[in-house]
């Protein structure tokens, strides 16, 4: 039998920082100094990775399925982007403002959809983000309708960090915001409530029989991972400058989605493997064939399906456990 | 009169036109070793859904040590001493077998709610998962997948996050059910070293089990009481070996 106290240590000590998990902060800082031609799309790819970590938390971890995330992205981008709009253009604070409304709006339709599960429950997920897709459509006057908003303008970070065209001050906020999530998305899926979500996945019945609140803490992650999109979407707004529909979009609920399954979903490191993986490939992919680089995309995505069930990180899992079975 | 641990009165439900619950009377004392027997369809696993609150009954009461719970959701009723176990594992089968103890004990103890701080901090809730599963002969399976342990373990598995919730009164739903017959002399035993003060209800089909295990069984058919008594008299009873014992099932 092996020594228990070893034992009881490493099971407590699963939450320590393994050396590995320095990968993806090492290559975001070489890839500034290395490609400072494409900082644009790197802070493009940081904030969208926020997004990405959003949606593995509901659907990661707590294993609600949803195609509306945008919803809450968009609602965090428009938030963002009409203080912006109309002379609240400190940055900081437009963040936590998109976080929050975008928190709101997921606790107000969390509250009435996750009563369902499954099949309904993706469908109203899609039904929220559609609503409030067409409320952005026709409220033309504050969100711009399908022309987009104009006019944003955002004040330096701080008062002193200009946003410059080359997208330094950009790479380098989504960066240090993306960190600040990381932080606060680790803990938690570390944490004893964390641990509970991975119980609600994987077996919901059994949590309502050890007496867990099983719907009141799908609301509280519903209503975290929304505030987590929104701050995504504000970045997105404030960085480049411009909101338009998409923000709102199937599309978008849609390529988050893939872009998870592409890296793994539960895993955490899944959002930052899946979404530069995709958005590269679409960046490249749209330059060496601009009409039909979708289809290069969707053909990358079917092997990837065919030979890398369980994403990039599923991939190197099986790969570990075949080398420890022989 | 002394309040049972468990009771039942007057309770009922119906799916349509099918009763699966006529007026059930039911009373549970306080450190019983009691059984719920019956055919098939008779309305056992019903029973169970109906105390611990996962079906809502049509008509009647639920009272947990004389405290009326009928009105509450399940888990408040777990909070107060109110478990049971599954006649299908329900288990949480990719995570460690301490990994499904550790997250009940931190239910009960309500450490679950806490979303800052490491799980891993919690060491009092580890230490005592593993004690627990150390007293039932589990400890070398510990860090397994509950997936990767033999039925049986796994059965116990079951028993063993039903205990990590300090049950006052433990419904076991066939906890024998499907496990190989070399090693249900295991569950038995775990069964009969169970602290004395919890009131166990044991529903089952294994008449061997009953009969080691209860001291008083009552039958339900067709969703309502049929007779109460002790192993032997119900044994004796020309009804019960009519409708139960005599159908092919070993008395």
């Amino acid at each position: 039998m092996p020594d228990a106290r070893a034992l009881l240590d490493a099971f407590a000590r699963r939450h320590r920082l393994h050396a590995l998990e320095a990968l993806p902060w090492v290559a975001a800082v070489a890839a500034y100094f290395a490609f400072p031609d494409y900082l644009a799309l790197g802070a493009q790819i940081l904030a969208v990775i926020i997004f990405a970590l959003s949606v593995d938390l509901v659907l990661g971890y707590a294993g609600i399925v949803t195609l509306g995330q945008a919803a809450f992205f968009g609602t965090g981008a428009y938030t963002a982007g009409i203080l912006a709009a109309n002379g609240w253009g400190e940055p900081l604070t437009g963040l936590l403002a998109a976080g929050a409304m975008a928190g709101a709006i997921g606790l107000l339709s969390g509250a009435i959809i996750l009563r369902t599960s499954g099949l309904p429950l993706l469908m109203q997920t899609l039904v929220v983000a559609a609503m409030l897709s067409e409320a952005a459509n026709k409220g033309g006057r504050i969100t711009g309708g399908s022309d987009g908003l104009q006019g944003m303008e955002v004040w330096p970070i701080l008062g002193k960090f200009r946003f410059d065209m080359f997208g330094h001050t950009a790479y380098l906020y989504c960066l240090a915001v993306l960190a600040v999530a990381w932080i606060a998305v680790r803990a938690l899926v570390h944490s004893a409530f964390g641990r509970s979500l991975t119980g609600i996945r994987e077996n919901v019945m059994r949590m309502h029989a050890i007496g867990a609140p099983v719907d009141r803490r799908k609301l509280v992650v519903y209503t975290i991972s929304a505030a987590l999109a929104g701050i995504s979407g504000g970045l997105i707004a404030q960085t480049t400058q411009f909101v338009g529909l998409g923000v709102l979009s199937l599309e978008r609920s849609g390529t988050i989605l893939i872009m998870l399954i592409i890296g793994g979903v539960g895993q955490l490191y899944g959002a930052f493997i899946g979404v530069p993986l995709y958005m590269i490939a679409q960046d490249r992919f749209s330059t060496i064939d601009p009409t039909y680089w979708y289809f290069w995309i969707g053909l990358f995505m079917v092997l990837m399906v065919v030979f890398a069930p369980g994403g990039v990180l599923g991939f190197f899992a099986r790969r570990r456990a075949r080398r420890e079975k022989p | 009169m002394n309040a049972a641990g468990l009771e039942t009165q007057g309770l009922c439900k119906s799916f349509g036109a099918l009763a699966v619950a006529t007026a059930i009377d039911f009373r549970l004392e306080r450190g019983a070793r009691h059984a719920l027997i019956g055919p098939n369809g008779a309305g056992k696993t019903s029973f169970v859904n109906l105390v611990t609150g996962a079906l809502r009954p049509g008509a009647g009461r639920v009272l947990l040590g004389g405290e009326d719970v009928t009105g509450l959701p399940q888990a408040a009723r777990v909070k107060r001493g109110l478990v049971r176990t599954f006649q299908i594992n329900t288990l949480f089968r990719r995570l460690s077998v301490l990994e499904n103890v550790t997250l009940a004990i931190a239910e009960r103890d309500g450490v679950a709610e806490d979303f800052v701080r490491p799980a891993g901090r919690h060491r009092a809730v580890i230490e005592e998962a593993f004690a627990l599963l150390d007293r039932l002969g589990l400890a070398e399976e510990a860090l397994r997948p509950v997936s990767e342990l033999a039925y049986g373990r796994q059965r116990m598995t079951e028993i063993a996050v039903a205990l990590g919730l300090a049950p006052k009164v433990l419904l076991l739903d066939e906890p024998a059910a499907g496990v190989p017959s070399g090693e249900t002399a295991t569950i038995i035993d775990l069964i009969e070293r169970l602290p004395s003060e919890i009131s166990v209800l044991i529903i089952e089909h294994d008449m061997e089990l009953v009969f080691r295990l209860a001291r008083r069984i009552t039958v339900l058919v067709q969703g309502s009481v049929l007779i109460e008594g002790t192993p032997r008299e119900i044994a004796d009873d020309p009804r019960v070996r009519q409708v139960y014992l005599g159908e092919r099932r070993h008395a």
